[in-house]
């Protein structure tokens, strides 16, 4: 194995098990996999209660929007966990190649988004009794996996700023708030205010979850594909403004010797 | 004398040590606000507009429980990484004194969320801001955060035990939101969940705030936070007298 591939595979994956691997199983499963049919439920009944849209919508809106929170929170605390732990100076002192080293940590996030994602998928529909038509199945897995994608692009973007701002874990939260109101999770962007709509379809998720709506709805792939390009363009713009800001944040903690101080 | 003047001084700080916390200011006004909007435009947009201030209030409430369940929860282990608790431990004071007024200032830092809500349903979407009981609203208030707060000594003596329950606190905040009615009608929830909010001040308050707000009878709710209360600091204070007697007992008092 090269030795971009080995950074990009082994270092992401040495990353992402520093995350997590203090925690327990028995903490860490019920908080990716529990925690976003709690989010699906709430959702749900006030939908009921205001007798907008059916469970289904907010089945699939809230199960592909919680990715966002190891899509965000796993990236942003891949900066933040190595200052907080001082290993930063010694990652950005290597000569490792930037584009293996900050986008292999993406890589596990993105499965560990997708699968959040759909396991919420697969559960809040059994609980709430909502039905997906068998063949639309593996393209709303697709839409979903799309959707983690392009949100951890948005998560590279809070894995930069983190080299800025101190606390990683509240703007990973106000990002969070932000796509729950924006992507169109429990109202139809269309539903939105008018002036709140260019801002929904410039985020990720928007058009992913739209996607996996319709979908769901009994509409052809190639009625989505559209939908899901756009997604895809909007991840890789954002991966790219990450991957960007990160080396220019670095470049600046070097010059002013700020890489331990937020 | 020497008992009220530490509990006020002791809340005061801790309300201000609490506000200087980006993360708990932003915590409780940013989320609250972001709940309370999704809400708003829910109900405007549905089949059934619910009561704008209803929903505002819910979301308040939903802001003081954040608060509560974080500022409080995790209020001991945090003296430990600071490296306080084994001089609150040791002073004369009763460690249950120090530690009611970190536990209700937690919760008090909620008001920040109520305030947000009510600011932003005010300004951005013409939420009516009549009080049906204003008096009663003024008493409600504080008796939902004794309420809270001393459910949040009863999580901070029990959390403590459990390395890892501060994640664990994160998977307690969405079920409580829902199953005490905060945001949701508990009609429309399955009938065996109500039980389970009985015993949580969070329904109370949230009937004692509502029912002062938009009319009812608030007095009731009322005396369940007080009377909860007072059965969560007897519960806080044992879990806590048990938690003091283990830690010096197994030399475990600044180990996290």
């Amino acid at each position: 194995m090269s030795y971009g591939l080995r950074v990009f595979f082994v270092g992401g994956l040495m990353s992402y098990r520093a995350l997590f691997n203090w925690l327990s199983p028995w903490i860490l499963i019920p908080s990716f996999l529990v925690a976003p049919l709690f989010q699906i439920l709430l959702f749900t009944y006030v939908g009921r209660a205001a007798g907008l849209e059916s469970d289904r919508f907010y089945v699939i809106g809230n199960a592909i929007q919680y990715a966002a929170i190891p899509c965000l929170f796993a990236m942003g605390n891949t900066i933040g966990g190595e200052r907080w732990q001082q290993t930063l100076p010694l990652i950005l002192g290597t000569p490792a190649p930037r584009i293996p080293l900050f986008l292999g940590r993406a890589l596990p996030v993105v499965g560990n988004g997708f699968v959040v994602a759909a396991v919420a998928l697969v559960v809040g529909s059994a609980i709430l009794g909502v039905r997906v038509p068998l063949g639309a199945v593996a393209p709303i897995a697709l839409a979903t996996a799309v959707s983690a994608l392009s949100c951890t692009g948005l998560g590279l973007v809070n894995a930069a700023l983190g080299l800025r701002v101190r606390e990683v874990a509240v703007l990973s939260n106000v990002i969070f708030g932000v796509l729950l109101v924006f992507c169109g999770v429990n109202v139809a962007v269309g539903d939105l205010p008018g002036w709140m709509q260019p801002i929904s379809n410039a985020l990720p998720l928007t058009h992913g979850i739209e996607a996996a709506r319709r979908l769901a709805d009994g509409v052809a792939f190639g009625g989505v594909t559209g939908l899901l390009g756009t997604e895809l363009a909007i991840g890789a713009a954002y991966m790219a403004l990450g991957y960007g800001l990160l080396r220019f944040f670095e470049t600046m903690s070097r010059r002013h010797a700020t890489l331990e101080r937020a | 004398m020497r008992t009220i003047r530490l509990l006020a001084l002791g809340w005061l700080f801790h309300v201000k040590g609490l506000t200087s916390s980006g993360f708990f200011v932003l915590t409780s006004t940013v989320q609250p606000v972001i709940f309370a909007s999704i809400a708003f435009f829910m109900f405007e947009a549905g089949a059934r507009p619910g009561t704008l201030l209803y929903v505002a209030l819910g979301a308040g409430l939903m802001g003081v429980w954040s608060s509560t369940l974080f500022g409080a929860g995790g209020a001991i282990q945090w003296q430990r990484w600071q490296g306080t608790l084994e001089i609150t431990v040791s002073a004369p004071t009763p460690f249950l004194l120090v530690m009611i007024p970190m536990t209700i200032s937690a919760a008090s830092i909620g008001l920040y969320s109520i305030a947000a809500t009510l600011f932003w349903g005010r300004v951005f979407f013409g939420v009516p801001l009549h009080f049906a009981h204003p008096w009663l609203f003024v008493l409600a208030l504080p008796a939902t955060l004794l309420g809270l707060g001393l459910l949040g000594l009863v999580m901070a003596s029990t959390f403590v035990l459990y390395r890892q329950a501060s994640a664990f606190q994160n998977l307690l905040e969405y079920p409580v939101w829902l199953i005490t009615g905060l945001l949701v009608p508990l009609a429309l929830l399955p009938g065996w969940v109500a039980p389970i909010g009985w015993v949580l001040s969070p329904y109370w308050g949230m009937r004692a705030v509502r029912e002062s707000a938009l009319g009812g009878d608030p007095l009731v709710p009322i005396g369940m936070c007080v009377g909860l209360a007072a059965v969560y600091l007897v519960l806080g204070a044992l879990f806590l007298a048990n938690f003091e007697r283990l830690a010096r007992k197994h030399a475990t008092l600044s180990l996290t």
